[in-house]
Formats: structure tokens, sequence, C-alpha cells
């Protein structure tokens, strides 16, 4: 197994803070705004966004869910694993307002279609857009892209891209893992 | 998340304590989901379900019923009363034509003890019992002992009575297995002709004096008096038997501590309990119906993963 570094610690936060301030220019006070978090690795950097908008940018009561797709999933029965649900936390209704869902890392797109749907469980936002960390290129199965992105990587399909959080790793940071070699 | 260890869920006799835990887990989520403003996911839309119930029921058959459809699947549900049982179909035969029509999962309940078990062996589906005689009726243990969970924390180390009908009971027995595999201790208590002879073998004690039993549990389970199943007279009358075994609010208040009334229903109000118990903040009777759903998606959802 080899792991390459694609981001240091350093250049996690950089980008962050780059994230951060596209999300303001675009939504200002989030007044309307709701992040979503794609359970369970979206989470954390949903967190790490919330944190540094009201910390550094001084943007008050953002408002924060995390939505689990589990349910939602188009795999069901086809995969050898058994899916594993986590905690949804949305604790208001999403009608009328802009959604942003984020998460680490947009692959195939599928967990997207289903957090489309999951969504509509919680009512009709006016509009959703999705923030990635790491966006592989070339892999997609369904017609699906980021609206904000921190790092575009390239990828082939037997290798994986682990991001990692302090807060659950120990360290931040981007690596691509080949098992094969 | 595992799987679970069985394909089938005929009872709780079958099953293990991570089974269990795990159906519990899996119904927090689908708890969480029948709460939300639209309370359907469509993980099960490609699996057909046939609801098959030789026996009356009211609130069973209509939670598995959501569940199912909370889940997305195709249900069709069927009572005997209205089928070709009455023109003498077998049992397998019946069910064999209904997965003719490409059903994967059967919810039977049925009047004989181990007919879920019986059609397990001979058909090709997943079997859920919903209740076979007085043997098993293993989602209603498991919503019972979830419901436990949620007011008290855990299942482990509590007080449980079960007061009533025991001997026609499936829910009594069920809920025996299911209790005791999770570490809480378990009386029985009622008249001695309702009490099953040797049921101290599977590890409960026997109460025959109520209050003596409600001081000494944390929950009392309170089954209701089974007449359609008496063929005798297993109690003088009605009268002395809410006077003996039935809970009212004064019994209730006179006790030291605040115990959780459980009722798997439907209640003969007046008999086993009056209604302002039922009504009560103690009673948990109305979560149990809720949590049903969710304990039979949970249910539903585990086993249809595992249908190849």
């Amino acid at each position: 197994m080899t792991q390459k570094v694609l981001l240091t610690s350093k250049e996690v936060n950089i980008i962050l803070h780059r994230l951060a301030c596209q999300l303001i220019e675009k939504h200002l006070d989030f007044s309307d705004t709701i992040l979503i978090g794609i359970q369970p690795r979206g989470s954390y950097l949903a967190d790490r966004l919330k944190d540094l908008l009201e910390k550094e940018y001084k943007v008050p009561n953002i408002a924060l869910g995390y939505l689990d797709i589990t349910f939602f999933r188009d795999d069901f029965r086809r995969t050898n694993k058994p899916l594993e649900a986590n905690r949804t936390q949305i604790n208001f209704l999403v009608e009328n307002k802009k959604v942003i869902f984020i998460d680490d890392v947009l692959y195939t797109g599928r967990s997207i279609r289903a957090a489309l749907t999951a969504i509509q469980s919680f009512g009709r936002p006016s509009g959703i857009e999705l923030l990635t960390l790491i966006d592989r290129r070339f892999s997609r199965d369904l017609p699906i892209q980021p609206d904000y992105r921190g790092r575009q990587v390239d990828a082939i399909n037997d290798e994986k891209v682990k991001v990692s959080w302090m807060e659950q790793d120990g360290e931040d940071g981007v690596f691509l893992i080949n098992s094969n070699k | 998340m595992s799987e679970l260890s069985v394909n089938h869920l005929l009872g709780i006799k079958y099953i293990n304590k991570q089974d269990i835990d795990l159906i519990f887990e899996t119904a927090d989520h689908f708890k969480e989901v029948i709460n939300r403003p639209i309370k359907k996911v469509p993980s099960l839309r490609d699996i057909t379900i046939a609801n098959i119930f030789f026996e009356n029921s009211t609130r069973t058959k209509l939670s598995f019923e959501l569940a199912q459809k909370r889940l997305s699947a195709d249900v069709i549900s069927f009572s005997a009363a209205q089928s070709s049982v009455k023109k003498g179909e077998t049992l397998i035969d019946t069910v064999n034509n209904i997965l003719s029509m490409k059903v994967d999962m059967v919810v039977m309940r049925h009047a004989n003890p181990g007919a879920a078990y019986f059609l397990s062996k001979n058909v090709k589906a997943s079997i859920v019992n919903a209740g076979d005689g007085a043997h098993e009726h293993p989602t209603q243990a498991l919503l019972d002992s979830y419901s436990i969970r949620e007011k008290l924390g855990e299942v482990a180390g509590k007080k449980i009575v079960i007061v009533g009908d025991v001997l026609h009971s499936r829910v009594a027995l069920s809920n025996i297995y299911a209790l005791q595999m999770q570490g809480a201790e378990v009386k029985v208590c009622g008249p001695k002709t309702l009490i099953p002879r040797y049921i101290e073998s599977l590890g409960v004690t026997v109460e025959p004096n109520l209050r003596k039993a409600l001081e000494w549990c944390d929950v009392a389970n309170m089954l209701r008096v089974q007449n359609e199943r008496m063929d005798v007279n297993f109690f003088p009358s009605t009268r002395e038997y809410s006077q003996q075994y039935g809970v009212d609010k004064t019994l209730l208040d006179s006790l030291d501590k605040e115990i959780v009334i459980m009722h798997p229903g439907p209640i003969n109000r007046g008999v086993e309990i009056t209604s302002d118990v039922a009504d009560s903040q103690q009673s948990v009777i109305l979560n149990q119906v809720e949590n049903g759903v969710a304990i039979r998606m949970a249910v539903i959802y585990l086993l249809a993963s595992k249908i190849q």
C-alpha cells in the first residue's frame, strides 16, 4: 500500500479559508442559507466551515444540519457490505432556504444524488449548491458538479482519496492511497 | 453495522443479543425518519411484501403495513376470512401461490404455534412472524423492550413483571426471552389458572400477589385477558379478576415508587387496567404503538438487505 500526500494540514487550512470567503461572497449574512453536512465524513468539513465563518469572519448564527443518506442510496442489496446508517440531525425546515451540501470527496456523484432526494423530506429548498473539499475528475457516474471545490484531483479507480480531520483522525490532510502497490 | 444472524424473524428464541442491539440501533434511525415532515424513504422500492393474517389484528397489521409503506415496499394484504383458505387450500399452497406473484417477504399471523417456522422451512421467502398462536410475537417483544430502553435508558438490570393471562399470551413468551437476553429480571403475576405450569423452567418467578409484584418491579406489562381463547372458565368472573389483578390509580398511587405501565393492546378498559391508569403519565401504551412502526421498519429493512 502506498500513500501520497495530496494536501498538507497548512494547505487544507488555506483552502478552508478560501471556501469560507467564497461562501460569504455569495451568501453574505447567511440569513436564508443552511449548511448541510453529508454524513458521515462531510459533517467534519461542515463543522469546520461553520466554526471558521462564525469565529474568523464574524458571521453569527449559521444554521447547520447533518443529513444521512443511507436509506436513499441506490445500491441497497447491490453491495456485499451492509449499509451503515448515521444520524440525521436537521431541526429546521429547509422550505424556501438556500441549502449548501457539504461533503469531503466528490467521486461518482451517487451520494449527492441520494442527498438531493433525502433533503426533500425536510421541505422544498429554493436552491441547492454543492461544496466539496476534493473533486475527483473523470470519475462521475452522474451529471453532478460542485459549485465550490477545494482541489481537483486526478485519481484512477483503484486509488482512494482519504481526507483526515484533526478531531477524528489526529491530523488534517488529504492522501492518495493505492492499495495495489 | 453488521447483519442479522437470521434470514427470518420467527421468534426471539432464534435471534441473539447482537441482533436485538442492531434492530434497536436501526429503529433509532427510523424513529427519526417517521418524525420528519415527509416520513418515507425509498430503500425497499424493489421489494414486495405480503401480509397474510389468518387471525384478526388491527394494530399489528396496520403497524406492519405502515412500516412497509414508509420503506416504499409494495404491499399486498390478505385476510383469511375472505380467501380460498375457506375453500380448503393448505397453508403451503396458499403461500406458494402468493409467492408466484414474485413476493419477496411474508409477514404472517396464524392461530397455530410454529406456523411461521413451518413456512420458513417450506417456502422460498423471508418470513416474519406476526404472532403464531400462544407461541411467539417477536416484533411486539422488541417494541416493548425498545420502549423500556427509551423510557428508562436501558433494559439490563431492570425488573419487569408480566401481569395477567400469561397462559394464552404469545407476547409473554417473546417478552420473557427478549428481556432475559438483555439482562432484565422477569416475574409473572396472575391467577394460577392463567400461569402455565413449569413456567419457572424459563427462569422466571411467579408472584401471585399483584401488590407485591408491583412493589418489586420497575415496569408492569399488563396483558389482555384473551376471552376468545378461553373455552372454559379460568376465573369466576371478570369483576373478581379486575379486583385481584386489575391496576387502578389508587393502587398505583399507593406504591412508594413510580412504575412504568405497558400494555400490548387492545385494552379491556376496566379489566386489566382502568382508564385513568391507561391515560396516565406513567403509561407508555401509545409510545409502544409509535415505536412499533420504527421497530418493524428496522426488522423489515434488515431482513430485506439479506434477500438475494
